[in-house]
């Protein structure tokens, strides 16, 4: 027997050792317990769950998808019916919106795959029309099926509706909606073009005297006899814009014009492809000037595209340089008040021309001459001066001619309509404001005889002013 | 045939785009012509760079008057060059948090993002509000009564400005219910909606004569002065 065990006794160690099996055999149920009681939680829980019901937000009605009319074949317009969850009138909202599917079932081998087309964003609240156009995916000789969800706010979605059968669209040569577009532009374009051969052919045609134009020669003299140079702004649009074309036209005698009379020219711009065709045009003025060796390139520069940068320097140029000759010629939109202000500030002669109406009237207040919508367009012919060019504006007088018989016509007609409430004559009305004028067919209850009678008896017992109102209302869904 | 070849391109594209107006199967060739123009567009702004650098170093070089505000052009042009093409503090898109030029060159918090923010914006919003003097100093000159024009003029701009503030319906309010065709605010709209619109539709019909004689007289070849003709 060794020492330690004489130190801690067999009896001791017995009852230790029992007490820790004990312990042992106490404590293993609780833990046990405990271990096993999360997974039990978690069963409940989950057993609960299974057992609840899944609030799916109600579908979407009914969908149907058409082919939209008169167009490249790269459009469907579908429409459905509100799920019953997207009612205005709730306490509080269900539903986000919705999401519109889209598949490819041009093959019928293949397993139709869905792809989002829109999603709440697009598909809001009380939405029930969206156009599906996509130029590269949706072609007229593919067939297509679409799935509609109602999108919950947890953003649960609903049962999918779908269409009865795929879709495809067709593709149309012909617009007839633009028939009478393209008659009255041929109609045009018809005169203009007898105008012109006439003119080639020698008959006399008187052209009367445009004011603005006559002071460019004035203009340009006056800045030689100062020593001062001419600045030509071509507004700040693009080549693609016809009025920039109209200004570089009437550049190209300004500087020929300029380089006669040794004048300094200066065309900064705010495009760079207005800035080449400047160039090009100043070159070939000067060269039919017989003064090649005084163009330079730095004549045109860009400067910004920057609306307000482009303003900011050519105000700067105008305080510092104080040119003599100001013309602006293009199109112009809020900057035109501050460079026309800022010329008439230096006591510069100035000329502005634009088809942009509402900027019309500041440069009426504040320029010597304003070349007014048409003149501004007829402005390369007049000053040209060649017979061509000048047969175009006697064909344009023709369709002002052509304008004011369909105004007068429109007048009476809608005078007449008027009084004696003829539905027939209302529906002349817009047939000539929608179709003939516009380039849409007219909406569909504007045409329905028996629904404008239907109308016209509802309107009897009413207010005048209550019927103008409702048809202001009509006439704000037609073409723009 | 350095002016005939721009010509035929001219009349070949305005055709094709006038034609596909009304054939709705060629509006795809509509739409790529008008992306190529900006590519065009895009290309062509290597030589509006080139001009404004060429411009304004030709001006410090020399000396010319005002060639300080050249020196703090070319400044500008650089670092905004700089910034934009390298994406100078442009955060990295969320997707890609290790790899620093995810992000969008203008995306916020980048240094192109902040010159925009907080310089160009401001600056052109000043140049913006600078009209409101302009519009006045024209006001004063155009409403002078100086004949019988101008003096309709102005008695139309004084109705107007009556009408379309709080001051017209508080100074003919009082008979709004009886007669409301005659109180500022209703002579205004019957100036506008009437006399203006006339006017403006006037000047709209003349523009869209206008636009179809000159398209005309560039799809025939008989204006060739844009493409710099000697015959302008």
């Amino acid at each position: 027997m060794n020492h330690r065990q004489e130190l801690i006794p067999r009896g001791v160690l017995t009852i230790m050792a029992m007490i820790g099996w004990l312990s042992v055999v106490l404590a293993a149920p609780v833990a046990i317990a405990q271990d096993a009681a999360p997974d039990i939680a978690e069963d409940a829980t989950a057993d609960a769950v299974e057992e609840a019901p899944v609030s799916r937000p109600a579908p979407p009605g009914r969908l149907v998808a058409e082919d939209k009319p008169n167009d490249a074949g790269n459009t469907i317009v579908l429409s459905w019916e509100l799920s019953p969850d997207d009612d205005i009138t709730l306490d509080e909202a269900r539903l986000q919106g919705y999401r519109l599917y889209r598949a490819n079932v041009t093959d019928p081998s293949l397993e139709p795959e869905f792809e989002l087309v829109a999603g709440v964003r697009d598909l809001t609240l009380q939405r029930d029309e969206f156009e599906d156009s996509d130029r590269f995916l949706i072609r007229p000789s593919q067939s297509f099926m679409y799935r509609l969800v109602a999108v919950g706010i947890d953003g649960t979605e609903s049962e999918p509706v779908g269409l009865d059968e795929p879709i495809s669209t067709t593709r149309s040569w012909f617009d007839p909606n633009r028939s009478w577009f393209l008659g009255l532009m041929l109609l045009i374009s018809f005169w203009i073009t007898l105008f012109i051969y006439l003119a080639q052919k020698g008959v006399d045609l008187k052209i009367r005297k445009i004011a603005g134009l006559e002071a460019v020669d004035e203009a340009v003299g006056r800045a030689t006899e100062m020593g001062r140079p001419i600045l030509f702004v071509p507004g700040i649009q693009d080549m693609n814009n016809i009025q920039t074309v109209a200004g570089i036209t009437i550049l190209s005698r300004i500087g020929r014009t300029a380089a006669e009379y040794d004048a300094r020219i200066e065309v900064p711009t705010s495009r760079s492809l207005v800035m080449t065709t400047a160039r090009e045009t100043l070159e070939s003025s000067f060269l039919s000037a017989g003064r090649p060796d005084a163009y330079h390139e730095d004549m045109s520069y860009y400067v910004t595209d920057e609306q307000f940068g482009y303003v900011a320097y050519l105000t700067g140029y105008m305080s510092r340089e104080k040119p003599a000759a100001c013309f602006y010629l293009g199109a112009f939109f809020a900057e035109s008040l501050i460079l026309a202000e800022t010329g008439n500030s230096i006591g510069a002669i100035q000329v502005a021309g634009t088809a942009e109406p509402a900027q019309l009237p500041f440069f009426v207040a504040a320029c010597d001459y304003t070349l007014i919508g048409e003149e501004f367009f007829a402005a390369s012919a007049y000053l040209s001066g060649e017979p061509e060019q000048l047969g175009t504006l006697k064909g344009q007088d023709v369709g002002k001619i052509i304008g004011g018989l369909l105004i007068i016509v429109g007048c009476l007609l809608a005078t007449a309509a008027s009084v004696t409430q003829n539905p027939q004559m209302e529906w002349a009305v817009n047939y000539l404001k929608f179709s003939v004028l516009g380039t849409e067919e007219p909406p569909e209850e504007l045409l329905d005889q028996e629904l404008i009678e239907e109308r016209l008896e509802e309107q009897t017992g009413t207010a005048p002013e209550e019927q103008a109102v409702r048809w202001e209302s009509t006439e704000g869904s037609g073409p723009a | 045939m350095k002016r005939t070849f721009p010509l035929i391109i001219a009349a070949v594209a305005g055709y094709v785009m006038v034609v596909a107006y009304f054939m709705p199967a060629l509006q795809q060739v509509r739409e790529d012509a008008e992306e190529w123009f900006n590519i065009l567009a895009a290309i062509a702004m290597i030589l509006g760079g080139a001009s404004i650098l060429g411009m304004h170093l030709r001006k410090v070089s020399d000396r010319r008057a005002g060639w300080g505000f050249s020196v703090v052009t070319l400044l500008g042009f650089i670092v905004t060059l700089y910034v934009g093409l390298f994406k100078i503090g442009v955060p990295p898109m969320p997707e890609y948090p290790d790899r620093a030029w995810t992000g969008e060159y203008i995306a916020q918090g980048g240094a192109l993002w902040w010159s925009f923010e907080y310089i160009i914006y401001p600056i052109t919003a000043t140049m913006f509000a600078l009209l409101a003097f302009y519009v006045a100093s024209a006001a004063f000159r155009a409403f002078r009564a100086k004949n019988l024009e101008a003096m309709l003029l102005l008695g139309t701009a004084f109705l107007i400005l009556l009408g379309r503030s709080y001051a017209g319906t508080l100074l003919t309010g009082w008979y709004a219910e009886d007669y409301p065709n005659l109180t500022l605010p209703g002579l205004t709209d019957m100036i506008m909606g009437v006399f203006n619109t006339a006017g403006q539709r006037a000047v709209m019909i003349g523009i869209a004569l206008g636009i179809a004689a000159t398209s005309l007289k560039i799809l025939l070849g008989i204006d060739r002065s844009y493409l710099g003709s000697r015959n302008a």
